[in-house]
Order: C-alpha cells, then structure tokens, then sequence
C-alpha cells in the first residue's frame, strides 16, 4: 500500500514540479527572446555577473528605444553554476521550453563545450565568452558557434612578441589548474619555439591557492629570466604577492585574465610592475581618439559603472559586445535562425570593447593579436606601454 | 649553497602553512575532547572569522578591534550552532551529528556568500609587508604572527585541558558524559564551553591568515578538511598531535610542490590522511579510540 | 490490485514510467527526468550505506567520477565499445570500494566516513590533474553515445528507456536485497551493532558488501552519465556533489528505497524551478541537511507523515519502512 501511495505521490509532485513552471509558455509571442547561460554563482562568478549584467543593459537600452524592428528584447538568463551539468540543463531549457532564438554564453570552456554540442545540433546561434580556441575551432564542426572573448592563442603571440622585443629568452611558466589555465599553458608550451622562447620550468597551482611560494622557490633555482603567470581570480594575485615577498624580482607577466582593477587591488604591493596584455578597456583613456575602440569602451565602461556601482570589467564586455552584435544581427535577419547565423558570420569592422571583430566562415572569433596591447601596473593604474 | 637554498624556503613555507592547519586542528581537538563529535563546520568558523574581521576593518580600521570582534562574534555563532543544531537532536547517533555538522558548514557558506558575495577582500598585516631574511629564504612578519599564536595556544590549552579543573572536567564529558554528570559536572556547560572554545580559536586563526591568503566566501571548506585531515594524522584526543599533524602537513605540502609536482599538492594531505587511518588509525600521538 | 505484492509495485513503475514517455514531448523534460533518473542510482546506493549500513560515504562522487571518465575514456580516446566500456567501471569502482572498505569498516565508527572523504578529494584532484588522460580541468568530450544494434541513444528521449529501466532493475534488486535475510541483519545491523553481532551476523563483511554494491551503482550512473553528455568534466565529481546526494538521502528518508527516487527527485527538480533563487542554494541545501536530520531523522517526508501520524494516533515505534 505504502509503495503505491509513494509511486502516485511522486509522480504527481514530479508532474506539478516539471509542468507548472513551463505552462503558458508561448513560442509565437511578439519579443525577440534570447537566451543567456553564465556562471553567475560560483567560482567563476567574477565573470558571470559582469557578463549578465552587461547584456541585460544592453537589452534595456534597446528596449528603451522601442526594441528591434519594432520587437522589444526579452532575455531570459539562467545560472550554470560552472557546473557542466546545469549548464546542459539550461541549455536545454532554453531551447526546448524557452525557445531562445540564440544563446549568449556560456562564461568557461567546459561549460561552453557541452552547449554548442546541443546547439549545434539544434541549428541555434551560440555566442560564447569563454576563451579556448577549440570552441569556434575546426570551424567545419562549428557553424553555429561564435565567440566574443580573445583567445589565448592571441594573448600568448602578444606576450612572445613582448618577451622578443625586451630580450627575454628563457621564462618560467605557471599555469592555474582550470580550464582557462591548461589552455593557456598548452600555448605557452606549443608557440614557444616560434618566437625563440625557452620554457624552463612549468609549474601549476590551483584555483583556491593561496600560497604559491614553494613553485616560486623552484622558479627562482632556474635560470629563468621572467615569470608568466596564467590564471583568473584571486590566485594570480596571490602569486604577484608572494613572488615580491620571496623578494623574486624577475619580471611578472600575468595573462589578460588579470587585467581588472581587482587584480591590483588583491595584489597590493605586488602588483607593481606587472606587465600583461589585456583587452583595450583596462586603459582606454590612454588610447588616442582615433582609435575605434576608444568610443565603445569609454560609453560602455562610464554606463556599466553608473548603472551597476561597480567598475567595469573586461569579462562583462564579452556579454557587451555578443548582445550588440547579435542585435544587429536581429535587425538584419529577424527570427529566421539561419539568417541571424549568416549576418552573425558577416560581421565585418565592428568595433567592440573586446577588439574590432571581423568574422567569416573561417573564423568565428574575429579577432586577432592587435586586440590586446601590453599594459604595466604602475602606481596602481594600468599603463599603456605597447 | 644553491642545492640547499630552495630547500629551507620549502622548509619555512611549509611550516608557516603547517602552522594554519595546526590552529585549525586544534579546533577540531577542541570539540572532539569534550564531546566526541566532529565538527565539519570547524573550516567556516575560519572563514567566518576572516570575513568579520574584515568588515570591522572597512567600518573602523583598527585591527585589534578587527580581530576581538571577529573572535567575539565567530564565537557566538559557534554557541548559537551548538543549541540550536546540536543541542535538539532527536535521536543522537554518530551519522546524525556528522550529517548535521556538515550540513551547518554548507549553510554557513551560504550565508556568508550572501552576506558578502563572491569576491575576495584583504585585509593588512599586523606588524607591516616588509619579508625577514633567513639566509636565502625569506619569511614574512606574519607568518610569525601565525606561528607564534599557534605555539603560545598550544601551550595555553595543554595546560588548560591538564590542569585545570575545566579543563579536565571537559575531557571527563568526552569519556563518558554520564558518568561526568554524575560527579556533578554540568555537561552542557562543558558542551558550550567547548564550542565556544573551538569558534574562537577558528575565529582567530581566520584573521591571523587573511593578510595573507585574502579572504572569500569559500576560503573555509578546503582548510577545514586539510585541518580535519592534520587532525586525525597527529591523532583526534590529542592537541599537540593535532598541531604536530598540521606541521607535517604543511611540511609535506611544500616539498611535495617544489620537488615532486605543484598540481598533487593538494592530494597530500588526503593521501596523508588514508594512510594514517590504513596503518595507524588512532595517529600519531592519539591514545584513544 | 494488492499492492502489498511486490510484483504489482514494479507493473505500476512500468505503467507510470511509459506514461511518461508516450504523454511528453520535450526534450528538455527527458533530460531532467533522465538526471533524475541517475541520481535516484546514486541515491539508492548511498541509502543503502546509510540507512540499513548506518555508515557514510562522504566522497561518493568519486565513484561516480570512476565509472564516468573509465566510460569516457575507454569509449572517447580508445575506440572500445560503451558496453564493455561500462563493466570495466563497474569493476574499477568495485575494486576501489573493496580496497577502501576493507581497513575502514573494520574499525568502529567514522572511519569510513574520513576514508570516503580522503579518497572523494583525491580522485577529484587526479581527475583534474592527470591531463593526458582525462582531458583535465577542460574536460573529456566526444563521449559516443550508447548504441542498441546499430540504433545511437543520442538524444534524451531514447535514452529515457534505458536509464530508467536500469533505475527499475536497481530499485528491485535494492528492495530485494532489504526483504531477504542480509537485509534483515542489515536493519538489526543499523540497530545495535552488538546485537547483531551476538546473533552471528558478520558485520563488517556485510557493511563491506553493502559499501561494494553502492560503489557499483554509483559507477553505473557515472557511465550513463557519461553516454548522455557525451561530454565530462572534474567539476561535476567533487566534494560538494557528494554532499548534495547526502542531502538528496536525507530528502528521501534513509532506509527508503522508493524515498531515494523521492529525494533524487527533489533535490534535482528544485533547482531547476527555483531560478530564481540560486544564491540561496547553497543555505537551503545546508538548512535541509540540518533541520531534517534534527527533528526528522527518518527523512522529509517520512518524517512530516510521522507527524502527522502521530497527531492522530498513539506512535508506533516502527523503525522497517
């Protein structure tokens, strides 16, 4: 007796639970929905929130002029939690119940690898914010993916040309354990011998780390003449302070990962000095007029500040700039998922806080090593120095 | 001495870390002598800890005012988990105690990431930045903060716990709580005492490590289990094992970083622990089961 | 129909279950319910453990992890088929769970506990860190999907069938496993361990026994986990989700077979409809821990069915479910 109560019981609580929420969910209503997965608790959410918050100033900006084509933007934001498993869940609820005509999102690799599997299939447009070149590569594979954040690939060239120019031969690597960190630390390995770069030690150290000083030590024993660092979150700074406090003064090069004013504030002393490539918001001011980023970057970053109270981040710009670009995208292609995937790839000079982006079939980042340039903390504000 | 050099840097770091994880061990110990049970939300009292202190700091920047608030408050949290989670138990086995008090780290962590988001915060050291030289290794000012408190506590409590008569009443609730009531200790009290006992040196090893490794929400989690883990390999019923485990621990953590692999790190401490409780499963200097 | 027959019960899973697959439409709901459908794998074993055992494994992801990336791996980078794949798990986690079991339930009290603590944080961090071959941090991603004689189970709906068949078979072989003499020295077991002992029950061969079985269901699900992302990352194998399933025992009830497709049920849909609120999961799923385990040690909803039962009528100290 008791098992058929149970049986009835869950069944109808697992029915209430799964319909309730997707009733009265019409595909044919008037707003353009579009669909956001990002890591917004978390670990990661440092990238999240700013990635959510930036898109849905954006949508609110639009929606204030009357929408696109006449159809206001409805954004419709789920969290994955970083986790791999929610973030299919989300995807699929995008797709199925919410039907999104596109997605923006997610914020990491992993999470981002196991959408596009979904999306790609579904034949949806994927706009990630997440870093790793295999998300948009081999491009055959990803007709439906795009992404807005630089790659690492382009951040490495960026730094080895630095090193070139400065004379640095032989560095050290040490790499976060994330995806974001492995990524960057098989470019480091693979592009080295391109720009005459020896790589003499590789250490790693993990997301919650808070005391790096044991791979420092080993670094120090070799004949490195730099330290390339490569991580998101606290931890990079953390590595900052402890290489001035082993009393280390080899140069730091961070990744674009820590190009935020968080950084230099968790590093405290040991931020001075650092020198990494980053997007072109963390010194806008510092870029001469006619430089067409200059315009993007100051109104996004003098808006998300008034809006938010928070200081603008270059993670929120990825968001930025795939909502402005997909709305364009809409206002030339309408609903038609297709068209929207073909105006998207046709996107040509366009100039956002990430870089100016020109896609093709070929390549659906759209941008190259220009998009960074080399920046150096001094007295606590990022500097311009290539 | 280029062979030997990294060597003393691995041996110094090791110890400051080392010293952290003892602090937290004695937590553990605390709680576990007086009334057997294992408090997994040992690590957010840490935290918890940490982040007070760091909010006092931004309203009032004091740090010795930073630091007693913190310990204050982080102790009544612990008084409060102990009535209200502990003290109400329907049917007090084992798994219930464990399931609960691993259940309240969670909530706590929760809360404090509502409470204070996600993002890290600093807060400065007690007596300033500038790294002491020891040969070719450095140290800083408040590592020796860390590891001077968790020598001058160790002491403090061996000697509390040996000599004194609450001391030695508490560790009679560990042994047998009703034989403890019957010569008249007041065993809840004992229970409270214990608890608070444990918050506040948790409260207290949160603030000496937040200038040093930043304070966040989950700063908690990984050294309540590394801690739990320096517990349990210096042996539960005794404190200065558990400082004794955190030591090598730490010391353990820092050679294996620098001369096997910086990405295990983190696994040997667990590795430390199966071992301990494959071979010897009552630690190092634990007497009892 | 006396449902009271233990063969009538499974009639009506079966019905409820093909109901639910011919009345949906939905990819998105197949996905769900094929998640639940795996934790309530997980769930059962972890039950198991702790309800009947009265152990606990506190790094039960770990064998969930063992059984994904082994399917993963063997599948993804060496071409073997996922139905070999899938035993070649089983048979890992078997063996890890027996290695682990052996010393730790010998000793009295948490050791297993701290055992299944040390190991769950271990294999977490290998699974990250041993990048040739599990891909690392970024993950191991194309996974194949299972294949029937030639017909692929990649999509949700196709997989529905054969998760929740798996789900059906582990229940029973579960209920059967309580009903049968082993499961009766289980429950004096979770009693009095002194007792059961005093009659002849070998306890910590069946603790052991118990501890193997939870470990291969838990591998079980890691495989079709596996096969229905195609794609796994560390991430999902950690500390945390080993405690998210103790929450999910402690929904259901401990000691509750049919309670562990409660609770997995639950604790997955939950979040999922709760979206707006996900800042707050992380204290609900900590006040659930405490407050059930405190005043309903018998689980949720068994617990709130208590009392309401024992407003009504004198209270029977029954403790077999």
């Amino acid at each position: 007796m008791r098992t058929k109560t149970w049986l009835v019981g869950w069944t109808l609580a697992m029915a209430v639970l799964i319909l309730a929420p997707g009733c009265g969910q019409g595909s044919k209503s008037k707003p353009y929905l579009i669909g956001g997965i990002f890591s917004i608790t978390g670990p990661q959410s440092y990238l999240g929130e700013p990635e959510r918050h930036s898109m849905e100033m954006v949508a609110e900006e639009i929606n204030a002029k009357g929408g696109l084509n006449g159809h206001p933007l409805k954004l419709v934001i789920y969290d994955d939690e970083g986790d791999v498993t929610k973030a299919r869940l989300d995807a699929e609820k995008l797709l199925q119940k919410d039907r999104a005509l596109a997605i923006i999102g997610p914020s990491l690799t992993p999470t981002s690898m196991t959408v596009l599997e979904i999306t790609q299939k579904a034949k949806v447009p994927l706009i990630s914010c997440a870093a790793a070149a295999s998300i948009t590569s081999p491009a055959q594979e990803r007709a439906w993916v795009f992404k807005t954040a630089q790659t690492d690939q382009m951040a490495v060239s960026r730094i080895y040309q630095y090193c070139q120019k400065q004379g640095i031969a032989r560095v050290a690597i040490l790499t976060m354990s994330t995806g974001f960190g492995v990524a960057g630390q098989e470019q480091l390995l693979s592009q080295a011998a391109r720009y005459g770069i020896e790589v003499l030690a590789q250490e790693v150290f993990g997301e919650k780390d808070t005391d790096m000083s044991p791979q420092l030590t080993k670094i120090r024993g070799t004949a490195a003449q730099a330290v390339i660092c490569w991580g998101t979150g606290p931890a990079p700074a953390l590595v900052a302070r402890n290489l001035k406090q082993l009393g280390l003064t080899l140069p730091l090069i961070q990744s674009h990962g820590a190009a935020s004013k968080k950084f230099i504030e968790l590093a405290g002393e040991g931020a001075e000095g650092v020198i990494m490539p980053a997007g072109k918001l963390a010194i806008y001011q510092q870029l001469p007029d006619s430089d067409p980023q200059k315009a993007v970057c100051q109104e996004y970053a003098e808006k998300y500040r008034a809006r938010f109270k928070a200081p603008e981040s270059s993670f929120g710009g990825y968001a930025y700039d795939a909502q402005r670009m997909l709305d364009q995208a809409l206002e030339k292609a309408g609903r038609d998922q297709a068209k929207i995937r073909e105006a998207l790839e046709g996107t040509k000079n366009f100039a956002g806080v990430s870089g100016v982006f020109n896609m093709s079939p070929e390549d659906h980042n759209g941008l190259a090593a220009a998009a960074f340039v080399m920046v150096k903390i001094e007295k606590g504000q990022f500097t311009l120095i290539d | 001495m280029p062979i030997l050099a990294p060597l003393l840097q691995y041996f110094i770091s090791g110890l400051t870390n080392g010293a952290i994880y003892a602090l937290i061990a004695l937590g553990f110990g605390i709680i576990f002598n007086t009334t057997t049970i294992i408090n997994f939300a040992q690590g957010e009292f840490v935290m918890l800890g940490a982040m007070c202190a760091i909010s006092i700091y931004h309203l009032a920047p004091s740090l010795p005012l930073a630091f007693l608030g913190g310990v204050i408050i982080v102790s009544l949290v612990g008084l409060a988990f102990e009535r209200l989670a502990l003290r109400p138990v329907v049917a007090a086995s084992p798994l219930t105690l464990i399931i609960i008090t691993v259940g309240a780290g969670v909530f706590l962590k929760g809360v404090a990431m509502l409470l204070w988001g996600k993002e890290s915060y600093t807060l400065p050291p007690f007596s300033g930045e500038a790294p002491l030289h020891l040969g070719t290794a450095t140290i800083l000012p408040q590592n020796l903060w860390v590891l001077g408190l968790t020598l001058v506590l160790v002491l403090a409590l061996e000697a509390f716990f040996r000599l004194t008569l609450m001391g030695k009443a508490m560790r009679a609730c560990a042994y047998n709580l009703r034989a403890a009531r019957l010569v008249g200790i007041a065993a809840s009290r004992m229970v409270q005492l214990s608890f608070a006992l444990s918050a506040l040196l948790g409260a207290g090893a949160g603030i000496l490590i937040a200038p040093l490794t930043l304070g966040v929400y989950d700063m908690g989690t990984m050294l309540g289990l590394k801690g739990f883990a320096a517990a349990i390999i210096g042996g539960l019923g005794s404190l200065l094992g558990g400082v004794l485990g955190g030591l090598l621990l730490g010391l353990a953590e820092s050679f294996t970083s620098g001369l096997i692999s910086s990405g295990y790190r983190d696994a040997v401490a667990f590795l430390l622990l199966l071992v301990v409780l494959f071979l010897r499963p009552r630690g190092l200097l634990g007497g009892r089961q | 129909m006396n449902f009271a027959r233990p063969w009538n019960r499974w009639v009506l899973f079966a019905l409820v279950a093909l109901a639910i697959a011919a009345g949906l439409d939905n990819e998105y709901y197949f996905t769900l319910l094929n998640f639940i459908g795996i934790h309530t794998l997980l769930v059962v074993g972890l039950n198991l453990l702790l309800g009947y055992a009265g152990q606990i494994s506190l790094g039960h992801a770990a064998f969930f992890g063992l059984g994904a990336y082994t399917s993963g791996i063997l599948t993804a980078t060496c071409g073997v088929s996922p139905w070999l794949a899938l035993p070649a798990g089983l048979v890992l986690s078997g063996s890890a769970a027996f290695l682990i079991g052996v010393p730790a339930l010998k000793l009295r009290g948490y050791y297993l506990a701290m055992a299944t603590l040390g190991f769950g944080i271990i294999v977490s961090i290998i699974l990250n860190q041993a990048q040739p071959l599990t891909g690392g941090p970024s993950g191991l991603s194309g996974i194949p999907p299972l294949n029937l004689a030639g017909f692929p189970l990649n999509t949700a709906r196709r997989l529905y069938p054969l998760i929740w068949l798996a789900v059906g078979v582990i229940l029973a072989l579960s209920a059967n496993l309580v009903d049968s003499r082993a499961g009766r020295a289980l429950r004096a077991l979770h009693d009095s361990e002194a007792a059961a002992a005093s009659l002849g029950v070998d306890t910590a061969r069946l603790k052991l026994k118990i501890f193997i079985w939870s470990a291969l269901y838990a591998s079980l699900a890691g495989s079709l986990y596996a096969h229905s992302l195609n794609f796994i990352a560390p991430a999902s194998f950690g500390f945390m989700f080993s405690i998210k399933l103790v929450a999910m025992v402690v929904v259901g009830g401990m000691a509750s077979i049919w309670g562990s497709l409660l609770g997995a049920g639950v604790l997955t849909v939950l979040p999922e409809v709760l979206t707006a609120f996900h800042d707050f999961e992380m204290v609900i799923f900590g006040a659930i821990l405490m407050v059930v385990m405190i005043f309903l040690p018998r689980g949720l909803v068994r617990g709130l069915l208590d009392l309401r039962e024992f407003r009504r009528y004198k209270r029977k100290e029954s403790y077999i479910p």
